[in-house]
């Protein structure tokens, strides 16, 4: 009887099939060019070659972020692997699971200086929840398991594994074997709460007269949307969502108050300024929500749930810390409610409804509209969008302002719909997501709201997009500069546009038709609708919307620097 | 507040690095870190001599446990441990009276020369951090320090308690 043999090339290809992976993401190069020898002759998966490492990054990362499944990378040493760190690092900044594959050269060559030699290992670093180096062929197989296993539990992240030339070559071969139930002594996430720590919040809550629920994006990586909104109508919470968090709880429920933070709604953070009780849900409490730590809720207790002991405390003071996953720990607040026949005290209730319904009236999120012949308000597209698509298009955004007017314009009704750059904030992030999700998703609306700064950091993948057939709509919201650069400049650089100007904008319609797409050009406010509605409509290509916008519109409301979570600007001039 | 971490994690290639990395990345301090694999060799221990608030030492223990490589990590000052630092140390003795004097100073602080050389004397000195300072410092009045090298604290808990797997 003889054993097979496998090259190590073959064994990352089988590994990927062992862990059911669909698509890897990648660009070829000379440290993996075996690799892709061997992905040529298999059929489990599909590879997508896009234009620049970073898009696969990207593109990986809104891929998982629809569908909920690792995302693969596979990057050539070097350039290639240098090229993912922008994508890694946004994965790690919003804990979203990804396994990137770096070549490498010669183990024989590491540390000469080789050609497309760079320690990615290193690079990469502290950006990563974990790394490995691959220096034995019949390792390969489990530390790909190892990678997968780790990226995708406990508070998910980017894995590195880095794959040195002369293991993956035809000449060297070796058993394969396969471990996909990983065990690991030093790696064992806290998953359950801590029981004491469930009766202590759940006594909390039940003794609050104004609680809040302050949401993040742990409850859409945990699916745990559902038994968020029945803990909610349980309690009958007023509910507030990260930007990360968005669509946890349906932007249409009734509980919902609105983003919170720097650009978040007047009761969002009214509420939690004012609140006795804050329940924190899989959010970190960041500096864009917070404020000024110094005065942030001062007589609020604060009950934290989750899955990354470090985010606990690390800037606000946890009175009750539970660590888990907020799946599971939501059930075990609602079975301890149950148990204690939790009824929440209704006329304290409607009272503190009845401040928050008084600070929702003053409908923070709403805009001076169009005069007659002035340009079209970024926020009069976002609303057009909505209309459009039902509210149902998965919304891919890039950074800055028209991200902040998506977030708050287009009520998610589902988790997973939004997805963008919170963490990090990478522009040009947006195409490449869209990309991705479109992929999981050929017969949903993808949309990817951008800028017309934003999209030029990765508008090569125009031409991905026409490889693959991945007919996304691009909505460009094109204020000719920065506009979030230009805001800050306007109200704290005493308006002084410096480098936040697009001088020179290239002619994107031409662009989209150059790479083969559709392009719809819309200046005038009367055409919006019609021209939405036609780019919409449009099934099997892509479209590129370049709506000429007022350049000179702020994202309002805008939390004032140093400030407490309620301090901010409603409109210009005007403080809530 | 001084603090001694004891931590405990697999020998593998970088563990090391993630550490350290960690500790600038998120600008803590170490004053000092010493690492050895242990007896079982697919274990490394680390002892960190760092300083901070409780609520820094409670981010430094958290982030450092949340690394993978980790598998555990304590806080040897919470409780009776004993601390050792050894610290090699070569002075100038030039004449009888500078090299009785070296000597007599080595005794008094239950050091050991441990080498000679013809204007030369090297000095093993072990003990806590304190111990070692006050003895470079009387050292350094009495004679000229030419070299020393300080092994960095390594901790131990008192009694019961172990840091094992």
């Amino acid at each position: 009887m003889t054993t097979e043999l496998y090259t190590g090339a073959e064994m990352v290809v089988k590994a990927l099939s062992a862990l059911d992976v669909k698509y890897v993401f990648g660009y070829p190069g000379g440290s993996v060019l075996d690799i892709y020898d061997a992905i040529f002759q298999q059929d489990d998966f599909e590879h997508i070659l896009v234009r620049h490492e970073q898009a696969a990054t990207h593109m990986a990362d809104g891929y998982t972020r629809a569908t909920g499944e690792v995302g693969v990378v596979l990057a050539t040493s070097g350039p290639g692997a240098t090229n993912c760190v922008t994508g890694i690092a946004t994965a790690y900044m919003d804990s979203i699971p990804m396994v990137v594959l770096a070549g490498q050269v010669a183990t024989t060559l590491i540390g000469d200086d080789a050609f497309q030699e760079t320690d990615i290992i290193g690079c990469s670093r502290p950006i990563v929840k974990h790394s490995f180096n691959c220096r034995k062929l019949e390792d390969i197989p489990n530390i790909i398991a190892k990678a997968f296993y780790i990226a995708n539990s406990g508070r998910p992240g980017p894995v590195v594994v880095e794959l040195p030339k002369d293991l993956l070559i035809p000449e060297k071969k070796g058993k394969f074997a396969i471990n996909i139930n990983v065990e690991m002594r030093s790696y064992n996430p806290t998953v359950t709460g801590h029981p004491k720590q469930i009766k202590k919040a759940a006594k909390l809550i039940s003794e609050a007269k104004r609680l809040v629920v302050y949401s993040g994006g742990g409850i859409v990586i945990a699916n745990a949307s559902e038994l968020l909104t029945e803990l909610v109508e349980t309690l009958d919470a007023p509910t507030t969502n990260t930007l990360m968090g968005l669509g946890g709880l349906s932007g249409t429920h009734d509980n919902f108050i609105g983003m919170l933070g720097m650009h978040g709604s007047l009761e969002a953070n009214k509420a939690m300024a004012n609140a006795d009780v804050i329940l924190a849900l899989g959010a970190r409490f960041d500096d864009r929500v917070t404020n000024n730590v110094k005065k942030f809720c001062p007589n609020a207790k604060i009950i934290h749930v989750d899955i990354d002991p470090t985010s606990i405390s690390k800037t606000i003071n946890a009175h009750v810390p539970i660590v888990g996953l907020v799946d599971i720990v939501i059930q075990q607040i609602l079975d301890e409610l149950k148990e204690t026949n939790y009824r929440p005290d209704k006329e304290t209730l409607k009272a503190w409804w009845a401040q928050i319904n008084a600070w929702r009236a003053e409908k923070s999120f709403s805009y001076v509209p169009e005069e007659a012949g002035a340009k079209i308000k970024p926020q009069h597209v976002v609303e057009s969008m909505y209309k459009i698509t039902k509210g149902e298009a998965y919304v891919c955004s890039d950074v800055g302002q028209h991200q902040m007017f998506a977030a708050q314009y287009y009520p998610f009704a589902k988790p997973r719909q939004w997805i963008n750059s919170g963490g990090l904030g990478t522009m040009g992030f947006g195409l490449p997501a869209a990309m991705g999700v479109k992929l999981a998703f050929p017969d949903k609306h993808v949309i990817c709201i951008t800028g017309d700064g934003s999209i030029q950091m990765n508008i090569q993948e125009l031409s991905t997009c026409l490889q693959y057939n991945l007919p996304v709509v691009i909505v460009t919201l094109n204020n000719r500069s920065l506009g979030m650069v230009r805001q800050w400049q306007d109200m704290i650089y005493g308006g002084r546009h410096s480098s936040s100007y697009m001088e020179s904008l290239p002619d994107f319609i031409k662009i989209a038709e150059a790479y083969g797409h559709v392009g719809i050009e819309i200046n005038e406010l009367s055409e919006l609708d019609s021209k939405l509605e036609e780019a919409f409509a449009i099934k099997n290509r892509l479209v590129f919307v370049d709506v000429l916008v007022d350049e000179h519109e702020h994202v309002y409301p805008m939390q004032i620097k140093t400030g407490a979570v309620d301090d901010m600007w409603l409109k210009k001039g005007v403080k809530a | 507040m001084r603090r001694i971490l004891a931590i405990l994690l697999e020998n593998e290639p970088g563990s090391l690095s993630r550490i350290v990395g960690l500790f600038s990345q998120r600008a803590f301090n170490i004053e000092s870190l010493t690492v050895a694999p242990t007896e079982d060799n697919t274990l490394s221990r680390i002892t960190i001599a760092t300083r901070g608030d409780d609520r820094v030492l409670e981010q430094i223990l958290k982030q450092v446990n949340k690394l993978i490589d980790v598998i555990k990590v304590t806080d040897l000052t919470d409780r009776q441990h004993v601390e050792r630092e050894l610290v090699l140390i070569k002075v100038l003795a030039m004449n009888d009276k500078s090299r009785t004097e070296v000597k007599r100073i080595t005794d008094i602080f239950r050091g050991s020369i441990i080498d000679i050389g013809k204007q030369i004397y090297t000095i093993q000195l072990t003990g806590n951090a304190d111990k070692i300072n006050a003895f470079i410092e009387t050292i350094g009045n009495e004679t000229e320090i030419i070299e020393s090298v300080r092994s960095g604290c390594v901790g131990i808990a008192r009694g019961e308690k172990a840091l094992r797997v």
